[in-house]
């Protein structure tokens, strides 16, 4: 059965990147990644599960060790990391990094409303110590991601995308630089999160074709 | 004997820079926190239209992204909204509301009274490393429109609480290079990049350069070791006001100030002429000697 599914994801991804396999063999665990991120590693909106293709292969590491070492909580992941070794991680994070992230369609309008303001204005009114930045700000411009340690945001399910603020509020994540988003976290209220997650989650992931200027 | 003098000027170092740092007044120390502002500009959904509104819509993209709206006369990678957060509405970001009914103004910089449109050239020529637009010029009247705007029903000329950035209390010790490029390390880098030239992302500037060709030049006043302490204090790490002690602000403004950057536009042909005539502060580091390197000697 697992190899009749690791034959189709190879099959697959031949098919929609098969340049992207010559820079990154497919390792013997993406079979399982795929149950959940899907073959072409782009996620799965309606449970929640990220889009994996496309982030920076250290990012990726980085969360994987983090899901072994219980810096970052999840039951499944956790489960999944614990028996990688760091060469394991080293080859699932080139992988995916490599894999292409399809073209959305454009949207005619960037999303409005308080989501979009937040990802685009932030909220000071708190003040300087207390406000928000916003979130492109360090994530890029339309949420494209900034280096590998500002992952993308555009495009991933706003199921995911709230739980992860909500990790940082209570916890669960405690990963990430300087301690910036577990600070952050705490300032948004639950409707701030809600918003700014459909924002995300709305736009195309790959933002060569829709992010905003 | 000038050119001694000179001589001497030029070898300046950070050391002597410390020493005259102890000589310092410290009659600007302030121990407490700037009062809280109370002034606070309309909210974007009051907006005008009309073609006043538009002038105000065009200044706030200006602002926000001033090498996509200005091209013609930015000459770095650096927007408005990068030391005057959120658009200029920020208290004690160097708001533009405060700054707006702050002018006309006396300034020591360049010895004469100066509208409002002349303090927004000063940002073009200096900090943009741009050229001056004209104050006629539709960039000018559009930045004049979005402050106008924001300063709405701000009384004219008084000390508005939140203007500029809260002055910083001398520190206990003069402000170290060394450590200055631990602190920058651990909180700066990030993203700003260990090379201080920023970090760029799909084709857009993400985070703005703090040295090198693409930054401020040596005519900013950020080029000023307290000016720049009392941003960084302030407004950084982006999202971690206040995090940096006293200390850590002065020490990794020292460690910036100590780099290499656009020239000075008024420069007079010498570094250490125009150290004389402009740069006569020992918190200014430009024409001094740091890593065996005088500051000011290679144009960017």
């Amino acid at each position: 059965m697992s190899r009749i599914l690791r034959g189709l994801v190879i099959a697959l991804t031949v098919c929609l990147g098969g340049p992207a396999i010559s820079a990154a063999a497919t390792p013997p665990q993406a079979s399982e990644c795929a149950a959940c991120h899907g073959a072409n590693g782009m996620g799965n909106q309606a449970s929640g599960f990220p889009a994996l293709a496309g982030l920076p292969s250290a990012y990726l590491q980085a969360q994987l060790a983090a899901f072994k070492n219980h810096e970052r909580g999840n039951a499944i992941m956790g489960g999944m990391a614990t028996p990688l070794t760091g060469p394991d991680m080293a080859a699932l994070g080139d992988y995916y990094a490599a894999l292409p992230v399809p073209a959305g369609p454009v949207p005619p309008a960037l999303p409005a409303g308080p989501g979009a303001d937040l990802a685009q204005r932030g909220d000071w009114q708190a003040g300087l110590a207390d406000g928000i930045p916003s979130c492109d700000s360090c994530h890029g411009p339309g949420g494209a991601g900034v280096g590998a340690q500002f992952p993308r945001l555009a495009g991933q399910p706003a199921v995911y995308l709230a739980a992860q603020l909500n990790g940082w509020r209570d916890g669960t994540r405690k990963t990430g630089p300087l301690g910036l988003m577990s600070a952050i976290a705490h300032r948004l209220s639950p409707a701030q999160i809600s918003a700014v997650a459909a924002y995300y989650a709305a736009l195309p992931a790959n933002t060569a074709n829709g992010a905003k200027p | 004997m000038k050119s001694a003098k000179l001589e001497a000027r030029r070898v300046l170092t950070l050391a002597l820079c410390g020493a005259a740092w102890l000589a310092l007044p410290n009659g600007a120390a302030r121990a407490q926190a700037p009062a809280p502002a109370t002034f606070s500009p309309p909210g974007e959904a009051a907006m005008p239209t009309g073609p006043f509104g538009d002038a105000v819509k065009l200044g706030e993209n200006i602002f926000r992204n001033t090498p996509k709206y200005a091209p013609q006369f930015t000459g770095n990678t650096l927007s408005c909204d990068n030391c005057h957060l959120d658009g200029g509405r920020l208290a004690n970001s160097s708001p533009m509301w405060a700054a707006y009914v702050a002018y006309p103004a006396y300034r020591s910089k360049n010895k004469k009274v100066n509208t409002f449109g002349e303090r927004l050239q000063g940002c073009f020529r200096f900090s943009e490393n741009g050229k001056a637009p004209p104050l006629d010029s539709a960039v000018m009247v559009a930045l004049e429109s979005y402050s106008f705007w924001l300063a709405t029903n701000a009384p004219t000329g008084a000390k508005m609480a939140g203007r500029g950035y809260p002055e910083l209390p001398k520190p206990a010790q003069p402000p170290s290079y060394q450590r200055g490029q631990v602190v920058y390390a651990q909180n700066c880098s990030l993203c700003h990049g260990a090379d201080g030239a920023g970090t760029a992302a799909h084709g857009a500037v993400v985070f703005p350069a703090v040295w090198g060709k693409n930054s401020y030049n040596w005519g900013a006043g950020m080029s000023t070791i307290n000016n720049a302490a009392d941003f960084i204090q302030a407004n950084m790490p982006l999202g971690m006001a206040g995090t940096l002690s006293a200390q850590q602000a002065w020490d990794v403004a020292a460690y910036i100030d100590s780099q290499d950057r656009p020239q000075d536009p008024r420069f007079t042909g010498s570094v250490a002429e125009t150290r004389a005539k402009f740069h006569d502060n020992p918190l200014s580091l430009y024409g001094t000697t740091v890593n065996g390197h005088v500051l000011g000697a290679t144009a960017q």
